[in-house]
């Protein structure tokens, strides 16, 4: 991003700051803060007795007539070319249909990088996709097969002969550091940050700590491999895909393929996790251009290994940070510094360098990031992208901090919050971080422990820890939605929206039903599909959000279609849109409850059998008016053996600032599900990359340790619950804070245990010993 | 030779090297069973085989060949009502993404029954003396092979325990 970009949104910045806040959006808290019925309550997810039978159909399970299977065979060097391929055997063998590389394969356009400029696009690998033999990273798709069964496109795979001219590639980190980029903005913020003299600060300073911390490469896994099930017919391109940017999918299939919009139609209705990785990769280019050159239907599912391989993961980092206090505590100085791996192709800043923005008022900040290039698969967001890896740092080195002032470290954390953004000066649209912090400590009863004296059970130690996460309000614009009332007083409403297991229908359903005045059994939801209208991508946990402010805009305008339809003969008669409201099963009057009349009634005097409106998610002016994030308090207990070094969590409490909750059943499910992964990022997960040929060595879920069941307390959840007044329905998404903090107050923990601090995740039993 | 699958007899498949999952899923329509991994890491394709929890992906097809297998599909009554078990985890909320379900429902059937044979886990304390106690810690050890990357454990575990202590029988 560039410096034009800081320009460009330090002016809004600016002229907003001048704004009443009741002209942006929000200015207005939503009424359904107030008015809940639904929205609020527990229900059920609407799709439960599908997923529990088996029953829900993910993309690679549409059948299909004449499909054909596919296998690919990955570069084994980093960088170089192909010197001499020889596919005559996988050629021939039973039931190869095809086998495609970069010398029969079509012409492919570079797919447009996902970015703020077209929510059309979706690329993460900006890349040429088998267009010549360059090999730019280890795992490269160097050739397809497609044949009539998986067991024969598997075994043609093998058959595939490649010689490679190797070049000396970039695989080390520590050496990428020579030519480390320093790019102008990180999404869309200044990159550099300098406020006050934080240098100064840390020299005079009664207490300081001053450390690196280092976080590796993690992956998604989403345990539905990544997968596509593809057909052309009649010129258009048919994609049955796993992803959580559907739009954005089709938009950039269109761009590759050189078709228009319309001639690509994506359908997604479940997805079976995605984390941040369910987005446009080579592989569903791949797959397109091998049916299109077959002419027969594909199905391609990415081996485990070959999601490694081809889909990008969180980017390593390595982080320094340091932090000046006065006597009492009160922060004077905070500087972040650090590296992160970000290919020249890649698209996805690891913005780690934003979260001590918020968190705490200090007087003087010196913040920055670089980035590095390497020849290795484009990184992407995973859930809580900066944020996750941010809070790592600087949540353990307020611990280190508190440690060294002789201070309870929640105690320190209150002390420094902040009263409105510390940087701009902002004010919070709602933010009470206090409150989460009460919750959390109550119900995991910190004050009950003397946490400095040593705690033993035979070989284990045991250890307390906490720390804050944090993760900022998003809200995308042009989302929208339809909603068709019908003359049996039904609504439904449509979306191009994604669901990968956050309840996306379960809790938009419930708000609709509370917007339009419905029971909850009067109203469908439909998602996952781009027939239905535009919706940005489920991602920066904002399509609640997003979803939330489309419903409400297309209510507006239902509220003014009903009401002209009604026409005079109605106790409507001369009222505007504005005068009603929705209750009931229909319209009526504010004030003034006698004169109502329901939707059936009005499509039916009107011969009508429904009646449908678009609504879309207007520009995020709050988001630079206001400082909105959402914080929570974390809280660990666990025990290490001194044997083995084995690190056992044995407690997790999460205390939450996240505006209002719309459904406890599916919101607790979130934020557990995020802290769970927070918990894998601490102790077990990384991607070993082989830095002699850039290869992952850790490319399977038997040498990539997700959490188990064995693994996992059971961890209690709260919320404050208090509603954000500029956001819909009060309430600020929820998907990516969980794992935000975790991986800190683990780390804490370990190191009120054992006395040793881990500045390296994961904290393997060898930092232990 | 025949495979019976829920009740239904399925051809053997002609090529040997076909997994008991692919001729699920690729051959006979049945795509509740699912492919996480296809290397027995995850559990997400956990079928009952002649009731014990095999992982499919790492069966052969012709292993199966005059067997009973029981997927998902077969899970429910016949006339649609759920399986208690399946309404446990949509009353716990042990899912979300619904991708490793299956298999984690398969394989808690499959566990129920190893456990009320008297079968120990590692976390058992008395090795000898017959049946184990039931508890948070023998579901979590005795689950351990069916990975959730959305974090539903909490759920699951609890889903388990509901149906197992309501002593719902098969």
């Amino acid at each position: 991003m560039s410096k034009l970009q800081n320009a460009i949104v330090g002016g809004v910045r600016r002229v907003l700051g001048q704004v009443p806040a009741g002209w942006l959006p929000g200015g207005t808290p939503d009424p359904l803060i107030q008015r809940r019925v639904s929205l609020g309550t527990q229900q059920p997810r609407i799709d439960g007795p599908d997923k529990v039978r088996g029953g829900a159909r993910f993309a690679a399970e549409v059948p299909m007539d004449g499909l054909l299977y596919t296998a690919l065979v990955h570069a084994t060097i980093a960088r170089g070319r192909i010197a001499e391929l020889d596919t005559g055997a996988a050629e021939a063998a039973p039931g190869v249909a095809l086998v495609m590389t970069h010398r029969n394969a079509p012409k492919l356009a570079v797919p447009p990088p996902i970015g703020m400029t077209s929510m059309k696009a979706a690329g993460n690998n900006i890349l040429p996709i088998m267009q010549d033999p360059e090999i730019r990273w280890n795992g490269q798709t160097v050739a397809l097969i497609l044949a009539e069964s998986q067991e024969e496109a598997d075994h043609a795979a093998t058959l595939v002969q490649v010689r490679y001219e190797t070049e000396r590639a970039r695989t080390r980190f520590e050496e990428a550091k020579a030519d480390a980029r320093t790019p102008d903005s990180i999404l869309i913020e200044k990159n550099r940050l300098l406020k006050g003299n934080a240098e100064a600060a840390l020299t005079a300073a009664a207490h300081r700590t001053d450390a690196v911390y280092r976080t590796p490469w993690y992956n998604h896994n989403p345990i539905e491999p990544h997968a596509a099930t593809v057909l052309w017919k009649d010129g258009r391109l048919i994609v049955h895909d796993a992803t959580q940017m559907l739009n954005g999918t089709a938009g950039s299939l269109a761009k590759v393929f050189g078709l228009k919009d319309d001639q690509v139609h994506v359908s997604s209705p479940f997805v079976g996790g995605g984390f941040g990785g369910k987005a446009l990769w080579d592989h569903q280019i791949l797959a397109a251009a091998a049916a299109k050159l077959a002419k027969r239907p594909v199905r391609i599912v990415l081996r485990r290994s070959s999601m490694y391989r081809l889909i990008g993961g969180r980017a390593e980092t390595e982080q320094r940070v340091a932090l000046a206090a006065d006597a009492r505590g009160k922060l004077t100085a905070l500087l972040h510094h650090g590296y992160s791996v970000k290919p020249l192709h890649s698209v996805c800043d690891e913005q780690y360098g934003l979260t001590g923005r918020s968190l705490y008022a200090c007087e003087s900040f010196d913040i920055v990031q670089h980035h590095l290039d390497l020849d290795v698969v484009a990184n992407t967001f995973m859930r809580g992208p900066g944020e996750a890896v941010g809070t790592f740092a600087i949540e353990s080195a307020i611990d280190e901090l508190a440690h060294d002032i002789g201070m309870d470290p929640v105690a320190l954390r209150l002390r420094n919050l902040p009263d409105r953004d510390p940087v701009s000066g902002a004010p919070h649209s709602q933010s009470d971080p206090a409150k989460a912090w009460q919750m959390g400590a109550d119900q995991f009863g910190w004050n009950r422990w003397e946490r400095r004296s040593t705690r033993r059970e035979g070989e284990w130690r045991l250890g307390l820890g906490c720390a804050t996460g944090t993760f900022p309000y998003a809200r995308m614009p042009g989302m929208s939605v339809r909603i068709t009332v019908d003359d049996e007083g039904r609504a439904t409403v449509a979306s191009a929206a994604h669901e990968m297991g956050m309840g996306t229908a379960t809790v938009q359903r419930q708000h609709a039903a509370d917007r339009l005045g419905l029971p909850l059994e009067r109203v469908d939801v439909r998602i996952g599909d781009t027939s239905l209208p535009f919706a940005t991508m489920a991602g920066g946990s904002s399509q609640t959000a997003s979803l939330g402010a489309a419903i409400t805009a297309a209510s507006s305008k239902l509220a003014g279609e009903l009401v002209r339809l009604a026409g005079n003969d109605t106790p409507l008669a001369g009222l505007r849109a504005n005068d009603l409201e929705f209750a009931e099963g229909g319209l009526r009057c504010v004030g003034d409850p006698s004169r109502q009349e329901s939707f059936a009634s009005i499509l039916r005097r009107a011969g009508r059998r429904q009646i449908s409106v678009e609504g879309e998610s207007s520009a995020p002016l709050e988001m630079l008016k206001f400082a909105m994030h959402s914080t929570s308090a974390i809280f660990c207990e666990l025990r290490v053996s001194e044997a083995t070094g084995e690190v056992r969590v044995t407690r997790l409490v999460g205390a939450f600032d996240c505006g209002r909750i719309l459904n406890p059943k599916t919101a607790a499910s979130q934020f557990r599900g995020g802290m769970i992964m927070g918990l894998g990022m601490a102790l077990t997960e990384e991607t070993l990359l082989d830095p002699r040929n850039g290869r992952i060595m850790s490319a399977s879920l038997t040498d990539y340790h997700v959490p188990v069941h064995l693994d996992l307390p059971e961890i209690d959840v709260l919320w404050t619950d208090i509603p954000d007044p500029r956001a819909p329905m009060g309430a600020r998404g929820i998907g990516e804070i969980g794992i935000t903090g975790v991986a800190a107050a683990v780390a804490n923990a370990v190191f009120n245990a054992t006395g040793k601090r881990v500045r390296d995740l994961p904290i393997t039993l060898d930092k232990l010993l | 030779m025949r495979i019976t699958v829920n009740g239904t007899d399925y051809p053997v498949p002609d090529d040997v090297r076909v997994s008991l999952l692919d001729m699920l899923r690729e051959r006979s329509g049945l795509t509740g069973s699912k492919l996480g991994c296809n290397q027995g890491a995850c559990g997400a394709c956990t079928v009952l085989l002649d009731g014990e929890r095999v992982l499919s992906c790492l069966t052969l097809a012709v292993q199966a060949a005059g067997r009973e297998v029981r997927t998902i599909e077969g899970v429910a009554a016949a006339e649609g009502e759920l399986h208690p078990l399946q309404q446990a985890f949509i009353d716990h909320d042990g899912f979300q993404c619904g991708y490793c379900t299956p298999g984690q429902i398969c394989s808690a059937l499959g566990m129920l029954e190893e456990f009320r044979r008297g079968d120990p886990s590692h976390v058992t304390a008395d090795l000898a003396g017959g049946q184990a106690r039931f508890s948070h810690e023998e579901i979590r050890e005795r689950m351990s092979g069916n990975l959730c990357r959305c974090g539903a454990h909490n759920g699951i575990v609890a889903a388990i325990l509901q149906f197992a202590d309501a002593g719902a029988g098969e």
